[in-house]
């Protein structure tokens, strides 16, 4: 291979060209936060075909679309997929492009690493997906609470993808985790101390400590599952002495903190778009930072509010229950925080504010049923009904998927380097909202109502024909909004106006560089004084940063590097030590051949990986020709 | 990466085995907290005090504990240089690994004998996946020092790689002090 140094590639359009195989072999951050977007969209049409399939069933009373089984298979991969296979990856996707970015750093920590975490998430989702042709797809519920997954009363292979499938992709959690909390931790710019470091990666750092503490309670709750099914144990088997408790106090340990892994990304994409289109500081800057660190805190603490109706007694079920409210003040303090933020702005009216103010909206009412399920007496009457149904899908689609929306619409243009469009951007908000609350509202009656979760038809002099169909003709409107974004996106991506460096007129680092950034991100490594490096670069100091003078803000990048950059080389070691690694979890259901397979494979790939040098004769360069230097 | 400075100062690979063991805490307390909780809940023998043997349970104990001196030794020799007792050091570590490993061979072995398997009773389940897990981490830590070793036997584990050694290190200790847990909370408090 020939060094490519000093060729001082113009960088403009160079970041995603190259064939398949640049793409398998990437380690670049800015790739990988791509290759993560593109499938989590994908995915995202694919649980919503499920969930349309599951609102055309209830429609109307008596509905015959789909049987029992398959309408237990539909909602169990439509809460697996959206959960694991969506709103997880596609806030990798933003973690992946613009931590770096906002933190002026090179790459992450371990590029290699990063791209063996998507890798064998990919894999992990495909395993999960296969269960459809082996015609077993699982059917207990997302949660899969023990004795509906014992191989007693659920012979088949179902349960066996679905714990082997998120097992693995449990294993790309805990890594990526650790690469970006390393990452953000250690990686930040000259000059930028932890209270200077942009909301939005604060709370990707807060969400990496909760991957790295709530995976393994549920990696154990796993192993226990597959002992249990392919080894004859009995830790979920009551007749055994053992108890299916168990596994809910495992799974939730997870399931709560999980419940902020996917909020808090929404809520640090919500904390930039505001003040960028307000044209003001984040009001209150650190006690958003504070109060989404006890979110995350206090998240471990609430586990049990999840299992009320189990019987825990009144000190267990008094203790969470005050946590759970307790949960409410930090969570206050970012909702109001983000309207004084609004308050008295020059507001610019673009798509990402509308879903950012969308998001603020939607998921104050999530957050409200959220309060009454604290209560224990509430709760029992609305477990298992309809009101959780409406309750976690304003927490997760008005807010989490709203906010991610916001940050998709917000850095679309630094992403693709082109301008989307604000017409068809703001037509697919208002169907949005629309779609949601058509959707999603009803069922809060319909749950007051009696009506259970996860029935597959219900009798028509039970009056719930009518909201039903409500519910269902929303979750169409959701399907077009959806798809106006997909035009939307196609039409920027093939016409779009292009974009320059700054086109919010934003206060954080990564609007210093070219759109698309360059391979190596930064030209030269930025220097921060503030919090808003590139505001008090561009317009001087405010009230609230009255000590800093203009000079002392981060300047736009220049075009080319006064130094010779060297970038980690591509590898295809780490998507080979993925592929084993899926081996040694797909292999299980074929056999101990196909697991040994893997283990040889993970073997391999993960000693050529450790032995390979991360800079090696024909990595990409930068810069004019270093000298003396290799 | 680890040669650039970094924002605390401390070397990426360094904090990220510091991250990944505070995830093993979690995953190690949960394996641990259900051993506790289903302590007594087997509806058959055998029971943890029919079986289990602390004498040698304590030797092995010792075995471990002192694999870590061998590893802060192997550490301060690849630091300045001294090769000879690098590998003598990293040797020391393998072999009193290989020793622990055997133990607890020879002790599931023998509690199979006595009728203590994985699907006899809550004990057994809770028992072998505990300890077993401990054990397959010890394992790879083992193949992690064999490896080091032969990097060293190359001549490629100078003073300028110590962080391999002490990145591995830190790994080795976490294992060992899960084993103290282990060992106190099943064989010591029954």
């Amino acid at each position: 291979m020939i060094p490519r140094a000093a060729t001082a590639t113009s960088a403009h359009g160079s970041l995603y060209a190259g064939g398949i195989r640049s793409w398998l072999t990437t380690v670049d951050h800015k790739r990988i936060g791509v290759l993560y977007g593109i499938s989590a969209l994908s995915y995202f049409v694919v649980g919503g075909v499920e969930a349309l399939i599951i609102r055309l069933q209830l429609a109307s009373a008596d509905g015959t679309l789909v049987g029992a089984d398959t309408f237990n298979q539909l909602f169990t991969m439509h809460g697996t997929t959206m959960v694991f296979l969506v709103l997880m990856p596609l806030s990798a996707a933003l973690f992946n492009y613009m931590i770096p970015l906002m933190i002026g750093a090179r790459d992450v920590a371990f590029p290699r690493l990063n791209a063996f975490s998507f890798w064998t998430f990919l894999f992990g989702s495909i395993l999960l997906n296969l269960s459809f042709f082996a015609g077993s797809p699982p059917n207990a519920g997302w949660f899969g609470y023990a004795n509906l997954t014992s191989r007693q009363y659920n012979p088949g292979m179902g349960i066996d993808f679905w714990l082997l499938s998120v097992q693995i992709m449990g294993v790309a959690s805990i890594a990526s985790a650790i690469n970006f909390t390393v990452t953000i931790l250690n990686m930040r710019a000259p000059g930028m101390s932890l209270m200077r470091v942009p909301l939005f990666v604060w709370m990707a750092l807060v969400v990496q400590v909760l991957m790295l503490l709530a995976f393994p309670p549920i990696t154990v709750a796993f192993i226990f599952l597959l002992f249990d099914r392919f080894f004859g144990t009995h830790f979920y088997i009551p007749s055994a002495g053992g108890t299916p408790i168990l596994w809910q106090h495992l799974f939730w340990i997870f399931g709560h903190p999980e419940v902020y892994i996917l909020i808090l990304p929404s809520f640090g994409v919500v904390s930039e778009v505001l003040p960028t289109f307000s044209r003001k500081p984040l009001f209150g800057a650190p006690f958003m930072i504070f109060s989404g660190i006890l979110i995350g805190f206090l998240g471990f603490g609430v586990w049990s509010h999840h299992m009320f109706t189990t019987g825990l007694g009144a000190v267990a079920d008094t203790a969470f229950s005050l946590a759970t409210m307790l949960i409410a003040i930090p969570t206050g303090v970012k909702i109001f925080n983000w309207i004084a933020t609004l308050w008295g702005g020059h507001i610019h009216f673009k798509t990402p504010l509308y879903f950012a103010v969308g998001m603020v909206g939607l998921f104050i009412i999530g957050g409200l049923s959220g309060i009454m399920h604290a209560s224990p007496p509430v709760d029992i009457q609305q477990h298992d009904s309809y009101f959780v149904v409406a309750h976690l899908h304003y927490v997760f689609f008005g807010g989490t998927v709203f906010g991610l929306f916001a940050g998709i619409y917000y850095w679309w243009p630094k992403i693709t380097g082109r301008m989307i469009g604000e017409g068809l951007g703001k037509l697919h908000f208002w169907l949005m909202v629309i779609g949601m609350n058509l959707t999603f509202f009803p069922m809060h009656f319909l749950g007051l109502d009696g009506m259970p979760r996860r029935i597959y038809t219900y009798a028509a002099d039970l009056g719930w024909d009518r909201w039903n169909l409500i519910a269902t003709v929303g979750a169409f409107v959701i399907a077009v909004s959806v798809l106006v974004f997909f035009i939307n996106a196609a039409r920027s991506l093939i016409a779009g106006e292009k974009a320059t460096a700054d086109p919010w007129d934003a206060a954080t680092l990564e609007w210093t560089i070219s759109s698309p950034p360059p391979e190596y991100n930064f030209a030269e490594v930025p220097q921060v004084n503030s919090a808003r490096p590139y505001w008090l670069y561009k317009h001087g100091p405010t009230r609230d940063i009255s000590r800093h003078t203009k000079a002392e803000g981060s300047q736009p990048q220049p075009e080319n590097p006064s130094q010779r950059i060297d970038l980690p080389s591509p590898s295809g070691w780490p998507i080979l030590a993925a592929l084993g690694l899926s081996l040694v979890g797909g292999g299980a259901l074929v056999g101990l051949w196909a697991v040994l397979i893997g283990v040889a494979i993970l073997v391999f790939g993960v000693y050529r990986w450790a032995f390979q040098p991360l800079e090696r004769p024909g990595h990409p360069s930068f810069g004019p020709a270093s000298t003396g230097r290799r | 990466m680890d040669s650039h400075a970094t924002s605390f100062g401390v070397p990426n690979r360094k904090l990220a085995m510091w991250v990944f063991i505070a995830s093993e805490c979690m995953f190690f307390g949960s394996l641990i907290a259900t051993y506790l909780s289903y302590e007594g809940k087997s509806l058959v023998g055998p029971t943890p005090h029919e079986i289990l043997n602390i004498p040698l349970t304590s030797v092995s104990t010792f075995v471990l504990l002192m694999s870590s001196l061998a590893m802060v030794l192997a550490l301060e020799a690849v630091q300045s240089g001294d090769r000879r007792m690098t590998r003598l050091w990293l040797g020391g570590v393998i072999v009193l690994g290989g020793l622990f490993l055997s133990g607890q061979v020879y002790e599931f072995r023998e509690f199979y004998h006595e009728g203590l398997t994985l699907q006899q009773n809550l004990f057994g389940a809770t028992f072998f996946v505990l300890t077993g897990f401990h054990g397959a981490h010890v394992t790879v830590g083992v193949i992690w020092m064999v490896t080091l070793l032969v990097m060293s036997l190359r001549g490629t584990l100078g003073p300028e790689r110590s962080l391999d050694v002490e990145v591995a290190g830190l790994y080795w200790h976490f294992v060992d002090v899960v084993w103290i847990v282990i060992f106190t909370v099943v064989y010591l408090i029954q």
